[in-house]
């Protein structure tokens, strides 16, 4: 029997939405795996300052000899900003196209299965976003004390410590923090949904409720360092 | 029963068009919402108005012909066609807002009726399958395990009246394709194919002008077959496939 068949068309699997949405998704595991890390090491400031500032030294020396001083701290640098990128990057291009498949709105629109994490993960992404570069230049780059009291050298638990007994900055974490528990919980399993490891009912329950718990434990686990701090519980 | 309507109405593709209002009193809470269109269309017919237009083939909800937006819900608020939504499902003196699914890859032809060529091409574009043509085998010449069969039916229950894309907040086409790539996904017949088949849909659909999927379920809980978002999930899993074994 003789057949003719004519080849599939040259289309790429990468320049698809979907391809686009897998970006979302891994970069989106690698930064939920990263909170999780950083929120088991803000806990250690419950441990006392030796305990913190010896952590946050070892963030600097992990891996040594075989890895450079900062060398480990680097690398997961480097991949976080990469993996912000893209996942930015690849956010703002599926927005885009969103918008342009619906250039005429309804006069009349109802949510009906909608959650309300799935609503704001676009402007809680974006607030996350803003969140985070604040973050950074106080914590990390710039180091600015908002507490006012100058810092005795390279010492992080001050740093910390005196951050959070200022209130407004207590309740923007707490805010930034809540925007997080939203984006986490539609995050996780809306990535789990991507890669695909949802392909029926029970492991697509499944997912959702994996979200909200991993976005409940981050966020609790948070949450305790700066409100310990503000209520004068660690000092 | 008396009700309001507010019906889009556009005489065009390239017109602007805009919602008019209309009464439609004497309504019997037993009729089809298309139905009561066709009271009012009878009325309109008679004033040497200009009827409404808008799409319906069966009537009994198998053929995805049908498909409105009443007031913000595609196909109303009972989870149905438009056809098999009965007036008993408003309450009396109720003002309604009818307008067409609004998605660019549905443009609309006129009044509530939209182009959907977008989901054929789709189809097109999802191409052949191999199996022997000439006489037809016997049905248990392939067998096909339980679980699978039945998942293959539930996606097969698509009509592809195009509520997904109506109600997704993004227009996204993800349940319809997710739908019809399960659906052969699960079937042996469906396998030679598979990688190909899934990419040149889901560049298809994007080529169409559809948004992208973020899992929210406003397309599950419009559509009136009542496809599971999880086929959206093998339609990810087929492409990330095809992702590794294509270059």
């Amino acid at each position: 029997m003789a057949t003719t068949t004519s080849p599939a068309r040259a289309t790429k699997a990468r320049s698809t939405t979907i391809a686009l949405k897998l970006v979302m998704a891994v970069t989106g595991i690698i930064f939920a795996l990263f909170v999780l890390a950083h929120m088991y090491g803000n806990l250690k400031l419950l441990a006392g300052e030796s305990a913190y500032n010896t952590y946050a030294e070892h963030l600097r020396t992990i891996g040594e000899p075989m890895l450079p001083h900062r060398g480990f701290l680097t690398l997961m640098e480097v991949v976080l900003l990469l993996a912000l990128g893209a996942h930015v990057y690849a956010a703002f291009t599926l927005w885009g196209r969103a918008r342009g498949a619906r250039t005429q709105r309804y006069a009349v629109k109802k949510a009906v299965a909608q959650s309300f994490s799935s609503k704001w993960m676009r402007w809680g992404g974006v607030f996350l976003l803003l969140f985070i570069i604040w973050h950074l230049i106080e914590f990390t780059i710039v180091k600015v004390n908002v507490g006012g009291q100058s810092v005795a050298g390279d010492n992080p638990y001050q740093l910390v410590v005196d951050s959070f007994q200022v209130w407004w900055l207590t309740i923007i974490y707490v805010v930034a923090m809540l925007a997080l528990y939203l984006h986490l919980a539609h995050g996780v399993f809306s990535a789990t949904q991507t890669v695909g490891w949802t392909g029926n009912a029970a492991a697509y329950r499944r997912a959702q409720v994996t979200g909200h718990v991993m976005a409940a434990v981050v966020v609790v686990g948070f949450l305790i360092p700066p409100l310990a701090i503000l209520f004068g519980l660690v000092k | 029963m008396d009700i309001t309507l507010k019906v889009w109405r556009q005489t065009g593709p390239d017109d602007k068009g805009g919602l008019v209002t209309y009464d439609v009193p004497d309504i019997s809470p037993d009729m089809s919402f298309l139905e009561m269109l066709d009271v009012l269309n009878e009325r309109l017919n008679d004033e040497g108005k200009e009827p409404i237009a808008f799409d319906s083939d069966c009537r009994e909800g198998i053929c995805g012909m049908c498909g409105l937006m009443i007031s913000g819900e595609a196909h109303g608020p009972e989870r149905t066609t438009t056809c098999q939504l009965h007036m008993r499902s408003f309450a009396d003196g109720d003002t309604i807002t009818v307008e067409p699914w609004r998605a660019d890859p549905f443009p609309v032809i006129k009044d509530l009726v939209v182009d959907r060529s977008a989901f054929d091409r789709i189809i097109q574009a999802g191409g052949f399958i191999t199996v022997n043509t000439g006489a037809a085998p016997d049905a248990h010449a392939t067998p096909v395990p339980k679980a699978n069969a039945e998942r293959a039916f539930v996606a097969a229950e698509c009509i592809g009246c195009g509520a997904c894309v109506a109600a997704c907040p993004n227009a996204s086409g993800m349940l319809f394709m997710g739908a019809k790539v399960t659906h052969l996904a699960e079937l042996p017949q469906g396998q030679p194919e598979r990688m190909s088949r899934v990419v040149s849909m889901v560049a298809q659909h994007d080529a169409e002008g559809f948004g992208g999927c973020t899992n929210i379920g406003e397309c599950t809980a419009a559509c009136p077959k009542e496809i599971p978002q999880d086929v959206i999930s093998t339609l990810n899993r087929d492409l990330r496939s095809a992702l590794r074994h294509q270059s």
